[in-house]
């Protein structure tokens, strides 16, 4: 049977360490939205100037936010899991107290999910500062970047439990987060590339994360969407499943 | 099947874990009844951080039967850990979180009752006597305090039984002398220790019941006076002599079924108080007597070659 006790006492580690670290991290998530609004939505957008309706500023405003969310929850769930597992053997000493493999990856996949919920605001924060408009719909973005984070931060926790060494993360991210990222209709709708790319995005989850982004953002929330959170859904349920599989495998022998 | 009330914290039956290479643990029998201090001795490789992973199912086992404090495992394996202390081999603190930090993760872990918490947490800093230490980072520690905040750690939420693998590996005598202090507290609060080392001493201060472990089973159990009383004997005989004469020596005694062990630049044979009149007589006088030794016991039984 799956507690919440042990779940809560793994994030109670994860506090104290953001407690140490907050200052950085949360410096590190402002900053970077920052910069992609100033080089794309500026430098971009004064040749683009709007697109399918809207300022290029604040397409990319919205965009961005999957794309935290995706570093936080893949970047998070890969280093930080591996690290602890391989380097620290803190999972060891943990699964020594009455804690179970699948409560461990729950702990740390939602902590970052979390993470990533409350940081993916930050370009979208930023871009209010910017010019984009405030609307009742920004309230479901945590939420959205909580699920989508989930997503990430398993699909982390699960590449971590099967690459032989911490090099090998270079084929994930080469091969798999930068292609992600760059067809999830952050910059540029999906549309414009070719059908079968196009088609690709949609198993992409970050694609799905976009659009309910902006469609909670700019108030044009519809049927699709619930689409959209259903691909978002499947796949956390998949990603748990897998990571806690390899997880166990790894940790239990 | 009812849970039957046993007096045995531990039960081990025919347990055997096999790796790709090695069997770690091969049918391996042990039993620690309640509110004993069991010292599992044996040489490198013989399965003892093993046996006390498969304690934690952290490990399973591929054949045999389980039990910790009455409960089955692996099934019932998270109710036993929440009534165990476990101190590692390899130091796992958390590097990056302070003395007090560790504990307190571990204090949750353990669910240790939220009114109770910040009562047994300085409790461990103090058992640790690291209470003026206690916002020094892991990292910043020295290897003893890291060491005792390791068993601290696994004595938080004071638990009824403690599986202690190696504790006092690399300390300095001080700190040993006190850690065997603590380790004699608890047996007299009643919990039930499992005591893996390499420190014969150790044992025989510490045990109250030793068990000699040796390629994945146990090859001899008893109290350490029982041990040495049965296996070397009231007295040693030691011959200082060449390589070759060794090897006669270990030859004519192997004849007479005298168990002898090499100690360096001379050779004793066990139990020499029960050497037969013709041995004596081909040996000559022994440079030195003296009583025999729980390592005698172990490098017999364990044999000499680390493999
Ligand atoms: N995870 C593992 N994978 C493969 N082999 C293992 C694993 N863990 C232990 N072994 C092997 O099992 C055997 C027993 O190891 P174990 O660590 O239990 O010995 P030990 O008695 O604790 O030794 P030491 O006194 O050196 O700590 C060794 O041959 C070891 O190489
Ligand atoms: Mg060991």
């Amino acid at each position: 049977m799956m507690e919440f006790a042990p779940v809560r006492a793994v994030w109670r580690r994860e506090l104290a360490l953001y407690r140490r670290y907050w200052a950085s991290t949360s410096f590190a998530a402002m900053t970077e939205p920052t910069i992609y609004l100033l080089a794309f939505g500026y430098g971009f957008g004064s040749v683009v100037g709007a697109l399918y309706g809207y300022d290029y500023k604040d397409f990319v405003a919205t965009g961005v936010v999957a794309t935290a969310v995706l570093f936080i929850g893949a970047f998070g769930g890969m280093f930080n899991t591996f690290i602890r597992r391989t380097f620290q053997h803190t999972y060891d000493a943990m699964l020594a107290a009455p804690v179970d493999v699948r409560e461990l990856v729950t702990a740390e996949a939602s902590w970052l999910a979390v993470k990533a919920g409350v940081y993916g605001c930050a370009p979208m924060l930023v871009g209010v500062a910017f010019g984009l408009e405030p609307s009742w719909g920004m309230l479901l973005v945590p939420f959205i970047g909580f699920l989508t984070g989930l997503v990430f931060a398993l699909f982390g926790v699960w590449v971590s439990a099967i690459v032989p060494s911490i090099n090998t993360f270079d084929y994930v991210i080469t091969g798999a987060l930068t292609p992600m990222f760059m067809v999830a209709g952050t910059f540029f709708p999906v549309t414009q590339l070719p059908a079968w790319v196009a088609a690709a995005a949609q198993v992409n989850p970050l694609y799905h994360c976009v659009e309910l982004v902006r469609g909670a953002v700019f108030g044009r929330l519809g049927l699709d969407d619930l689409g959209h959170l259903g691909v978002l859904s499947a796949c956390a349920v998949l990603m748990w499943a897998l990571a806690v599989w390899k997880m166990r495998a790894r940790l239990i022998d | 099947m009812p849970i039957v009330a046993s007096m045995d914290a531990i039960v081990l039956h025919g347990v055997t874990k096999r790796y790709p290479d090695v069997t770690a643990v091969d049918g391996l029998d042990l039993e620690v009844p309640e509110g004993i201090c069991l010292g599992l001795l044996g040489p490198n490789g013989a399965g003892k951080s093993t046996t006390m992973r498969l304690l934690t199912a952290q490990s399973l086992a591929d054949e045999g039967e389980i039990r910790v404090m009455g409960l089955r495992l692996p099934q019932q394996s998270k109710q036993a850990r929440a009534l165990m202390g476990v101190v590692p081999q390899l130091d796992n603190l958390d590097e990056e979180l302070t003395a007090r930090e560790n504990l307190e993760v571990f204090a949750h872990l353990y669910r240790v009752p939220r009114q109770e918490r910040r009562a047994a947490v300085d409790r461990a800093l103090a058992l640790a006597q690291l209470t003026d230490r206690a916002a020094t980072r892991t990292v910043n520690l020295s290897g003893g305090m890291r060491r005792r905040l390791l068993i601290a750690r696994g004595l938080v939420h004071q638990p009824r039984l403690v599986l202690l693998d190696e504790p006092t590996v690399g300390l300095d005598p001080q700190v040993r002398q006190e850690l065997w202090s603590l380790i004699v507290r608890l047996r007299e609060e009643g919990v039930t220790t499992l005591m893996s080392t390499h420190y014969i001493e150790e044992a025989e201060r510490l045990a109250d019941d030793c068990a000699l472990m040796s390629h994945g089973r146990i090859v001899a159990r008893g109290s350490p006076e029982e041990l040495v009383k049965e296996h070397a004997g009231a007295e040693v005989a030691e011959h200082y002599a060449s390589q070759e004469r060794q090897a006669e020596i270990a030859a004519l005694a192997a004849e007479a079924g005298v168990p002898t062990r090499r100690t360096g630049p001379s050779i004793s044979l066990l139990k020499s108080e029960q050497l037969p009149r013709s041995l004596e007589e081909a040996l000559g006088p022994p440079n030195v007597r003296r009583p025999a030794t729980l390592e005698d016991v172990f490098v017999v039984l364990t044999g000499e070659a680390v493999e």
